[in-house]
């Protein structure tokens, strides 16, 4: 069976992150797979590069990042979602006039497009969110 | 409906969005909307289902202009023409609120209970905000 | 065509849990997830609503959120199954589709 999963809060301010990977991680464990993960409305934020996690608890963003290369999951941050709160790859810094970029690795930019693709072609699609 | 093309198969699925909070308070509804209009261009069968506070999103004559907010709610004036099946609202959610079909900025299908759990349940996918 | 209802709130914050019972149809099921697992705990104002509703509905509750807020297992009600992540998996495969109130 294939998943689509939707991450709609930001690390650590919400639960629905954490949900949402150990519900991924239990999807790959079990033998299906996940068409795309798509962080939308501040969801977006779990895809900054620029986090500090405490020493002393998880590291949401960094193990989002090393979940997408061991199962090669597609992880997509919102462009519109993203530009409102500041998350940018270096082509979306270019082209807005930024000086920095922030993008974690493991995930890419795209568009609203995407995440509708993979209700699309999903079986099943999952919303964590507040 | 065209439908979304996979290689020589066309698939069009039932999508439900769900909407159940207020406009403004927080971005939900306006980023909510968004995706409706994104999703558009797929030509899948969508409805839109404003439910409990959700459907203050439809009240007319909002002018957030007045906190310096976009007046997203007018989008879904255009939803209809987009190729959105149905505009729907819990007819209980605008009564318990004090509202009727002329505080509306849409034409909205009113929904009793039976009828919203029979259009949930005949959806493919149904994403909420 | 029945339906997985998640609900992540307790019933006390949000209306969500509410609004579910009120409108999932029968045969469908309801995880009780992060917040929302308090509604399960025996005796309380959460757990009447889920009864109401316990003829036609399966309760799920996610075991390690429950474990997270100090609820054991034998405080909950009568019928409520505890599942874990790889439950919670099984039962959207299940299930025609997920819906999440939020």
């Amino acid at each position: 069976m294939v998943f689509g999963l939707v991450v709609n809060e930001g690390p650590y301010q919400h639960q629905a992150s954490d949900t949402a990977y150990n519900f991924a991680r239990a999807v790959i464990g079990m033998g299906h797979s996940i068409i795309r993960v798509f962080f939308y409305h501040d969801g977006v934020y779990n895809g900054t590069r620029l986090v500090v996690p405490p020493q002393d608890d998880r590291a949401v963003t960094e193990r989002w990042s090393e979940f997408a290369e061991t199962h090669q999951v597609d992880l997509v941050l919102c462009v519109a979602a993203a530009h409102r709160r500041g998350i940018l790859d270096e082509s979306e810094r270019q082209r807005n006039g930024k000086d920095a970029e922030n993008l974690a690795a493991g995930f890419r930019i795209s568009g609203i497009g995407q995440l509708v693709e993979a209700a699309i072609l999903a079986d099943r699609m999952v919303v964590f969110g507040d | 409906m065209s439908g979304y093309r996979k290689g020589r198969e066309l698939i069009v699925k039932r999508f439900l969005y769900v909407s159940r909070r207020p406009p403004h308070g927080t971005i939900y509804g306006h980023e909510g909307l968004e995706v409706i209009f994104t999703g558009a261009v797929f030509d899948q069968m969508v409805t839109v289902l404003f439910l409990d506070d959700g459907v203050y999103q439809l009240v007319k004559d909002q002018d957030p202009g007045a906190l310096g907010f976009k007046n997203y709610a007018l989008g879904f004036r255009a939803l209809n023409e987009l190729g959105v099946q149905a505009i729907c609202a819990s007819r209980d959610d605008l009564t318990a609120r004090g509202l009727s079909r002329e505080d509306l900025l849409v034409d909205a299908l009113l929904l009793s209970s039976f009828e919203i759990t029979d259009l949930m349940e005949n959806q493919d996918t149904i994403l909420s905000f | 065509m029945p339906s997985l209802h998640t609900v992540n709130k307790t019933p006390f914050e949000r209306g969500s849990l509410e609004t579910c019972l009120k409108l999932a149809a029968s045969g469908g099921a309801v995880i009780l997830i992060e917040d929302g697992v308090y509604a399960a705990v025996r005796d309380s104002a959460g757990v009447a609503m889920l009864e109401a509703r316990k003829n036609d509905l399966k309760f799920f509750v996610l075991g390690p959120d429950l474990e997270a807020r100090g609820i054991k297992r034998t405080r909950l009600m009568n019928g409520c199954h505890v599942v874990d992540y790889e439950g919670f998996v099984a039962l959207a495969a299940e299930y025609d589709r997920v819906q999440s109130w939020l």
